[in-house]
């Protein structure tokens, strides 16, 4: 068969668009989202050069100043730093969905014949994967300072799952805020007030214990609270034992952080679908 | 005649209280050219959107290749192609990248994609930047790119917002030929437009549409002509003769002569063919040199001006809702 007759052959036959099946449709647009870290390498200094500099800012800086009793305050540090590189996914997807959505991108996949979910699911995706990278960089730099994971491999591991669990239900944070802000100023605006201030009221940077009462409390319920506190269970590296007096998601940091990760999921995810649809349809 | 590719029957679309689109009907055989006529804000941009399933008709329905927009969105979908109003594709990858994004999502076979990339490439003249992210692109090169990504998958139907909007003119006349080759080739098109030498270049049949409702429809010729007959325009070469040629002229036609002494142009409505010979005749004897001579018909912006009391590209609508 000729070059000619095959090029035609071609032509008849190909054209069938009933949609790719959803795997590969997810997984085309996380490539297409992994491009663009590729294409601008500084995407992802919120997950590296950020949380580094914070590590060694807090862990230099502030570390001669703050004793955490029975640990070395800088291994003691970074799983607070982990749990806020996490929660920062939201950011992540906010940005990545508010951008598709100002420029078009969004209505031009939605004309396709594809599941529309998988719009949001390969979001989420990409934004797992970006912080992921992060979790990655900061546990080689926590290597380096003394970090160690001390309590065998399936210990080691559940905080890694436990981390990434409460990742995903940050990331309906994320679509919700992207998809009902209007520009990214005003994404960046609300995340910057919002997220960053959440992150520091918590145990990620400093003892609960010596905060003025009301503070305490507050900083004991947050679920950045339960997260960085099960990491640090599960990695040995937690100092000195919970408060008999701090309040229950201490004292069960795993189970804190499910029942955080399923309420934000339960309570957020039908807003943001809500917000999305709203959004993107008419 | 065979069944209309695109229909649309009564649609409406009403934001709050606002109505963008107010019963607007049409039908477009296949393998022609369509166009929507009308002003920022007139309601186009809405009436493609329901029509290619990205916002729901508040009421009225709407085919594309024989499937119900609201029934069976996912089969409208795969018959039809969208370039929207801004070029939406993605900056940060390169035109062949781009391509490659929508055919996978399409679900079309990876060789045919690559074989197809390489020929939409080539027929848009972009085989050179093909490897160039989409962000070093110029405004024309943007927009090929744009449309060849909504050609991957060879639809049946394109629909395309405002496609020339910001190309300078020579892109202008380029994309134009390439939107002829594929109405050649079989496609049916359906382009919204501002500017009425693009629907008089392109479109088979129209409709002007403004404040949400049809005003007019026909081809572009009937259109011109619905707003009066040619008129005889005559340029003489001399500003001296121009009240002589005047003169001449009125004894020609029965209208008002229009002077306008500085361009040394002279128009009179309502001419035909023999009174363009008889004042060609006069014009000779009286021994006045032209520089110009002919019959013009309105252009499709008298007849815009004639239908909707503004022109085209003003807005008709301050309030616009952008949706």
């Amino acid at each position: 068969m000729s070059a000619a007759t095959e090029a035609i052959a071609v032509e008849r036959s190909a054209p069938k668009p009933q949609g790719a099946g959803m795997v590969r449709q997810v997984l085309t647009l996380v490539r297409r989202n992994l491009t663009h870290i590729k294409r601008q390498p500084e995407m992802l200094t919120d997950v590296t050069i950020q949380p580094i500099m914070f590590v060694l800012l807090f862990a230099f800086v502030f570390g001669g100043s703050i004793q955490i009793p029975g640990v070395d305050y800088k291994a003691w540090l970074l799983p607070g730093i982990m749990a806020q590189t996490i929660a920062f996914s939201s950011f992540i997807v906010a940005i990545g969905l508010n951008t598709d959505i100002g420029k078009g991108m969004v209505d031009r996949l939605r004309s396709l014949p594809i599941q529309r979910s998988s719009i949001l699911i390969s979001r989420s995706l990409s934004a797992i994967i970006h912080s992921s990278i992060g979790v990655a960089v900061m546990s080689v730099t926590g290597l380096f300072i003394g970090w160690r994971i001390n309590e065998g491999i399936a210990k080691g591991l559940l905080a890694y799952g436990l981390l990434l669990l409460f990742g995903f239900a940050m990331i309906w944070v994320g679509i919700l805020v992207g998809s009902a802000m209007r520009s990214i100023e005003a994404v960046n605006g609300l995340m910057f007030t919002t997220i960053f201030p959440i992150t520091f009221l918590s145990n990620a940077f400093a003892r609960t214990d010596v905060m003025p009462a009301w503070l305490r409390t507050i900083a004991e319920w947050n679920p950045i609270s339960s997260l960085a506190q099960a990491m640090r269970d599960n990695w040995g590296i937690a100092g000195i034992p919970v408060r008999a007096d701090a309040p229950w998601p201490l004292h069960h940091p795993e189970l804190a952080t499910l029942i955080w990760s399923l309420a934000i999921t339960l309570v957020v995810a039908p807003l943001a679908l809500r917000a999305f649809n709203a959004r993107t349809t008419d | 005649m065979s069944a209309p590719v695109i229909e649309a029957v009564d649609l409406v679309k009403k934001f709050g209280d606002f109505t963008a689109v107010d019963g607007v009907s049409f039908e477009v055989p296949q393998g022609t050219v369509f166009g929507l006529l009308g002003p920022n804000g007139a309601g186009k941009t809405t009436t493609v959107r329901m029509m290619t399933t990205l916002a729901t008709p508040t009421s009225g329905s709407a085919r594309v290749a024989g499937h119900d927009v609201v029934a069976e969105p996912e089969a409208v979908r795969a018959s039809m192609g969208l370039t929207a109003q801004a070029a939406t594709v993605d900056d940060l990858l390169t035109g062949r990248e781009n391509l490659r994004l929508i055919g996978d999502l399409y679900g079309l076979d990876r060789r045919f994609v690559r074989t197809r990339t390489d020929e939409l490439l080539e027929r848009f003249s972009l085989t050179d930047a093909g490897d160039k992210i989409v962000k070093e692109y110029s405004g024309g090169m943007r927009r090929r790119i744009d449309l060849a990504v909504s050609l991957i998958a060879h639809p049946a139907v394109l629909f395309l917002d405002e496609p020339t909007t910001g190309l300078d003119p020579r892109s202008r006349v380029e994309l134009w030929d390439v939107l002829r080759d594929l109405v050649r080739d079989g496609t049916t098109l359906l382009l919204t437009t501002q500017y009425l030498d693009e629907a008089d270049q392109l479109a088979d049949r129209l409709v002007v549409i403004d404040h949400g409702r049809i005003i007019a429809e026909g081809t572009p010729l009937q259109l011109k002509n619905q707003s009066g007959a040619a008129s005889l325009v005559v340029t003489v070469s001399r500003h001296d003769e121009v009240e002589r040629a005047a003169d001449l002229l009125r004894g020609v036609v029965a209208g008002d002569v229009h002077v306008d002494a500085d361009a040394r142009k002279l128009t009179a409505p309502g001419g035909d063919v023999s009174a363009l010979a008889r004042i060609a005749a006069d014009l000779e004897s009286a021994g006045i040199d032209v520089d110009d001579l002919g019959m013009q018909r309105p252009s499709l912006d008298d007849v815009f001006l004639a239908l909707t009391g503004h022109k085209a590209e003003e807005s008709s609508n301050q309030e616009e809702v952008t949706a």
